[in-house]
């Protein structure tokens, strides 16, 4: 078990446990991965690297997904 | 109408009305609005996800993908950057290179800001982005996109979400005459007659979102346009007849008492 982190998603605040990946932190948040795009300290992450970036503290995590709108 | 079909970068589309995903009461009016316009190009725009209340629905639970194309937006995007990002992130939460560029100009009439537009769609189509560029009614802008490689090019009849209809008919004639490439009228639609006289002027599509989302009953002026782009695409094909000032009789004169 390695030491607790503090990250950033989606602009708030999140403590997390060190060593998890993005896909961990996905699951937990109850979002399909193939549904999002995630940005890492502003870099657009490939979906097949999820599982293998890990999350460290003071990371800034983006979570984005297509909503309603377009031409409003 | 069913052998007309549009093309774009190799890509075809059944449907002239294209239709935005916004500003409807929820996810069930935009599912049935859209099946009534009968569109197969729906446009969405890219946000955070809401990580405190996973309760909400995604909207890709409502529009499925494998039926319908999905057109990401930069909506709300005011700088090149901005926008360029956003095109990134819709291509990494998607499955395809296609954007509906809009680099806005300020928040008072969403016009387009062409200046920027160009040199993000010159980023994005250098990054093998399929580049549908929101602009303005303007056709030597359409040219430097059509340059530039845009596959096509969407310009507004009016401000956004403004339902003033076609506010510059012969600069938008003017501009589809001026491309090869399809053109997409993009914004400012009020009502039916709207989506037809700008395909009777020629467009190639057209899309809207408030004229449908915003209307007393939703899934009946989805209907309506569906008409509309149809009628009006029919009687561009068609040819009218040339305007005249006098009255030319129908009826012979041969005959008469």
């Amino acid at each position: 078990m390695q030491a607790p982190i503090r990250i950033q998603v989606n602009g708030e605040a999140k403590d997390w446990r060190g060593g998890a990946t993005v896909a961990d932190l996905l699951r937990e948040l109850d979002i399909k991965a193939e549904r999002v795009a995630v940005e890492l300290n502003l870099e657009i992450l490939d979906r097949a690297m999820f599982g293998q970036r890990s999350l460290k503290d003071g990371d800034r995590v983006e979570i984005l997904s297509f909503i309603g709108g377009g031409s409003f | 109408m069913a052998d007309d079909r549009l093309v774009i970068a190799g890509r075809e589309f059944k449907s002239r009305l294209w239709v935005g995903t916004g500003k409807y009461k929820d996810f069930v009016e935009t599912q049935k609005a859209i099946e009534a316009s009968g569109a197969d190009v729906v446009t969405v725009a890219v946000r955070r996800v809401n990580i405190t209340d996973r309760s909400k629905d995604n909207l890709l639970d409502y529009i499925d993908p494998k039926k319908y194309t999905i057109l990401p937006n930069t909506a709300g995007c005011y700088t090149v950057e901005d926008a360029v990002r956003y095109s990134r992130l819709a291509r990494a939460a998607g499955v395809s290179d296609l954007i509906k560029l809009e680099v806005l100009g300020d928040e008072k009439t969403l016009f387009p800001d062409t200046a920027g537009l160009i040199e993000a769609a010159k980023i994005l189509i250098k990054e093998g982005f399929i580049v549908l560029p929101y602009t303005n009614d303007d056709p030597i802008v359409a040219k430097k996109l059509v340059d530039i490689g845009c596959p096509a090019v969407m310009p507004l009849a009016a401000p956004i979400g403004s339902g003033l209809g076609i506010r510059n008919p012969y600069n938008l004639k003017i501009l589809m005459e001026s491309v090869t490439v399809p053109v997409i009228v993009d914004a400012g639609v009020g009502t039916a007659s709207d989506a037809a006289l700008a395909m009777e002027y020629g467009a190639d599509a057209v899309l809207m979102n408030t004229a449908i989302a915003g209307a007393q009953n939703p899934l009946a002026m989805a209907e309506a346009m569906k008409y509309a782009v149809w009628a009006g695409r029919l009687a561009y094909k068609a040819g009218r007849i040339p305007r005249k000032l006098y009255a030319t009789a129908s009826s012979p004169i041969e005959g008469m008492l």
